[in-house]
């Protein structure tokens, strides 16, 4: 009773300063946000699709912007169309028509309506088909919103595998050649397919500045020839766009949402867990100093200031480098390089003050032994003065986890927000600018940051009443 | 012992020699495979004469000796900064000493850290000085305000200011130490030099001059609540002189500490800061040995960082002997 309370009194203190209200609710998202993402995708799950190459995210654009720029933007950038077979799609038919006794021809035509003002990334046609000899036969016809016809490949296809319109030079050649005639004059640039097949077939396409995409409806038409009773032609094509999900992707088509909402629960725990328990340890190891003295007290004291001249983060990525570790073994290292920190010396010199408290000759006199000593009667009395701190603390081993990630040494499984900026900086996202895909992890980062650094602060204008006065 | 430790470590008890060793086996027998003339030897004295080769280059490098006996001879050599030859690395002029290696890195770093703590150092003691003479003021409150920028490490600061200052807007390099290709004339070397520190150094002090600024004032504003500081005051001296002689001289000793803990930490924060900024310092070397797993070049880098912390504390107590009367030698 007396102590909910208390805490209820504390609260309100605590809540008169702003920077704690906005600090705690910048940690309440992220607490929620986390709770969100363990329960929504299970660790196995995010580390599979973030391990699983390109297969898995093959319908995905590359390096692609998050879908909610387009409301800013006076332009709209395209969005990925998908079209299948193999799903009940409007827009997407296939017939299947036998001519003799074995052979047959199917006939897919998919349409699809082009509304942005961007070209596509890239177009790719997926197929699969089952036979046993003879491999079916495919002629594909593009057709555009103004009747424009191309035919864009003869194909013999294998049981599995894909048409990559994007980077077929035969294709570019006969685009480049149509736009000659047309107009007379080569185009200022080479013409890739998705520009080849989207623009508007005017002056305009002559110059890359200028060329802009045509909106309509747009026609695929695919006819196949199957040699064998049985056989099968699955279709998908897919018209890259330049915005995808929440979040966008990076340059091997991942959706960054898993990583980014993954990286959340990881820095958290990650942070949290670091701070909290090298204070405690490093608490722990002033009191018995300071409460034993003598052997105990020089011996820790020694192995401490031995400590303090290891160079932690070089010794750290040593350890890291040779170890090849995960998250969770880097943690360990961290507070093992830790515990023997400045913290022991601070603690040390207010125990020894502690110590000879008339409490604490209470206690002795009482028979009360050394553990209980230390543990109930010494800790809980400093307990309160090092929370601030120790809040203020959590961002510096948020930020230690993704400079490791930035350095390569961070978990090679584990999706992270380091891992994030350290993928952008390899693929040079800086430079090509990508900002995005910087911006988005960063923004993260700098948030965790705040919210423990506002609360920290209120906190420890509260627990040390002198700041409040200066 | 900071340095044994660290051999020890980045031994792991013999396991960084195992890759060694089975890298030099793998590199033999390719090399004896390839070569056309064992040719036509039988593929058992083939494998003999790899075993031979193989031992040969154990015996060379010392691989043969037990760990413990080794790593007593490691502290040795790392205390006399005899650090080895590197696996793969070399330093520019072409040598694979990582003694050389290191040194032609060493400059970088101490030019960059050097100057950035300097004037960090000097902008937050006259920072602090000014305003906690002038505490409650608009300039006091804005500090104060943002102080919390700390919470955020330089390095990162770093990578928004290149998308700023270098993605964006084109004014200023994204990284390197000086233009390529670089120039002859010495005035201009500097001149390039000076403009890729802008952006490192900015980061830092964005980060860093607000909290040092706010902890020097709070320092301050202690020391000039003294009964001596209001002796001077009610005495009428100028505030400059109070300022000078009665509050920065008792301040100065633990401000030397303090200075020396933040250099110390920033060769730390100076690795990171110099991957991102692709700095060529010993911070870059380390990053990437550790990619290459250059254990010769991990280690000395990692008794160099030992050593630079040393020397800095070692600096700081001399000044902080002179700055003292009181911990003087032979003064009582």
């Amino acid at each position: 009773m007396n102590l909910s309370k208390r805490a209820i009194q504390f609260l309100k203190t605590l809540f008169q300063y702003k920077s704690a209200l906005a600090g705690s609710a910048i940690l309440l998202i992220l607490i929620a946000i986390s709770i969100y993402t363990v329960i929504a995708i299970p660790y196995e799950q995010a580390t599979y699709l973030w391990q699983a190459g390109k297969d898995i995210w093959l319908d995905n654009p590359r390096n692609a912007l998050p879908s909610w720029v387009n409301i800013f933007l006076p332009k709209k950038l395209p969005e990925t169309i998908t079209l299948d077979t193999t799903r009940n799609q409007a827009g997407v038919t296939k017939i299947i028509v036998p001519i003799g006794k074995e052979m047959s021809k199917v006939i897919t035509e998919m349409s699809f309506i082009y509304n942005y003002d961007d070209f596509p990334s890239e177009i790719n046609l997926f197929y699969e088909s089952n036979f046993t000899s003879s491999p079916p036969h495919l002629t594909i016809y593009w057709e555009n919103p103004e009747g424009v016809k191309f035919k864009l490949k003869d194909l013999t296809v294998s049981n599995k595998g894909a048409y990559y319109l994007s980077s077929d030079e035969h294709l570019m050649k006969m685009l480049q050649d149509y736009m000659k005639e047309k107009f007379g004059k080569d185009p200022e640039y080479d013409i890739t397919p998705e520009i080849g097949l989207f623009a508007k077939y005017d002056e305009t396409i002559l110059k890359k500045e200028t060329a802009s995409p045509l909106k309509g409806e747009y026609r695929v038409v695919i006819e196949g020839v199957l040699f064998e009773k049985g056989s099968d032609v699955d279709l998908k094509l897919v018209v890259y766009g330049k915005v995808c999900g929440m979040a966008g992707t990076d340059h091997l088509r991942r959706d960054l949402t898993i990583a980014l909402l993954w990286g959340t629960p990881i820095a958290l725990s990650f942070g949290i867990t670091a701070a909290l328990s090298i204070a405690i340890i490093e608490m722990i190891i002033a009191a018995v100093s300071a409460w034993l003295r003598g052997r105990t007290d020089f011996i820790l004291q020694r192995i401490t200031e031995i400590s303090m001249t290891i160079p932690f983060l070089p010794t750290l990525i040593m350890i890291a480098v040779f170890y090849k570790l995960n998250i969770w073994t880097l943690l360990l290292v961290i507070i093992a390089l830790s515990i023997f920190g400045p913290g022991v010396k601070t603690y040390r010199a207010a125990f020894l003050q502690i110590r000879s408290f008339p409490y604490i000759d209470a206690a002795r006199s009482y028979g009360a032994s050394n553990i209980r000593i230390i543990f109930f009667y010494m800790i809980p009395k400093i307990l309160p003065t090092i929370i601030p701190s120790l809040v203020l603390s959590v961002p510096d081993f948020v930020f230690l986890e993704a400079a490791l990630a930035i350095l390569g040494l961070g978990d090679p499984i584990a999706p992270t927000w380091g891992k994030i900026i350290d993928d952008a900086f390899s693929a040079g996202a800086l430079f090509k600018g990508y900002f995005y895909w910087i911006i988005e992890p960063s923004f993260l980062l700098i948030l965790t940051a705040l919210g423990f650094a506002l609360l920290g602060l209120s906190l420890d204008k509260i627990f040390n009443p002198r700041l409040r006065e200066v | 012992m900071a340095v044994y430790i660290a051999i020890l470590i980045a031994n792991m008890g013999g396991y960084v020699d195992e890759i060694i060793k089975s890298e030099i086996r793998f590199q033999i027998s390719v090399k004896v495979n390839q070569d056309p003339a064992y040719k036509l030897l039988p593929p058992a004295k083939k494998s003999e004469l790899i075993e031979e080769l193989y031992q040969l280059e154990i015996k060379r490098l010392g691989l043969d000796i037990p760990f413990i006996l080794r790593s007593h001879q490691y502290l040795l050599r790392a205390l006399t900064l005899d650090l080895g030859r590197a696996i793969y690395l070399t330093s520019d002029t072409g040598s694979k000493l990582v003694k050389n290696i290191i040194m032609e890195r060493l400059p970088a770093t101490i030019l960059l850290f050097t100057t950035i703590n300097v004037i960090l150092f000097l902008i937050s003691l006259m920072l602090g000085l000014y305003v906690s003479r002038r505490y409650g003021s608009r300039l006091d409150k804005l500090i104060v305000t943002l102080s919390p920028l700390s919470s955020i490490p330089g390095w990162f600061y770093g990578i928004i200011l290149i998308l700023i200052f270098a993605a964006s807007l084109h004014i200023l390099p994204y990284g390197g130490l000086v233009d390529v290709p670089t120039p002859e004339d010495p005035l201009q070397y500097a001149a390039s030099v000076l403009k890729h520190m802008i952006l490192p150094i900015l980061s830092w002090l964005i980060a860093y001059t607000f909290i040092q600024t706010y902890v020097r004032r709070t320092f301050f504003l202690m020391f000039s609540q003294e009964d001596y500081v209001e002796m001077a005051e009610a005495k009428g001296l100028p505030p400059r002189i109070i300022e000078r002689r009665y509050i920065l001289k008792p301040t100065m000793p633990p401000i030397i500490t303090d200075f020396s803990l933040t250099l110390i930490s920033s060769w730390m924060g100076a690795i990171i800061t110099e991957r991102v900024f692709n700095w060529p310092g010993l911070g870059t070397l380390l990053y990437r040995a550790a990619m290459m797993l250059d254990s010769p070049v991990i280690i000395g880098s990692v008794v160099i960082y030992a050593y630079l912390l040393v020397i800095t504390v070692f600096v700081l107590d001399l000044v902080y002997a002179i700055v003292d009367p009181r911990v003087r030698y032979g003064v009582t």
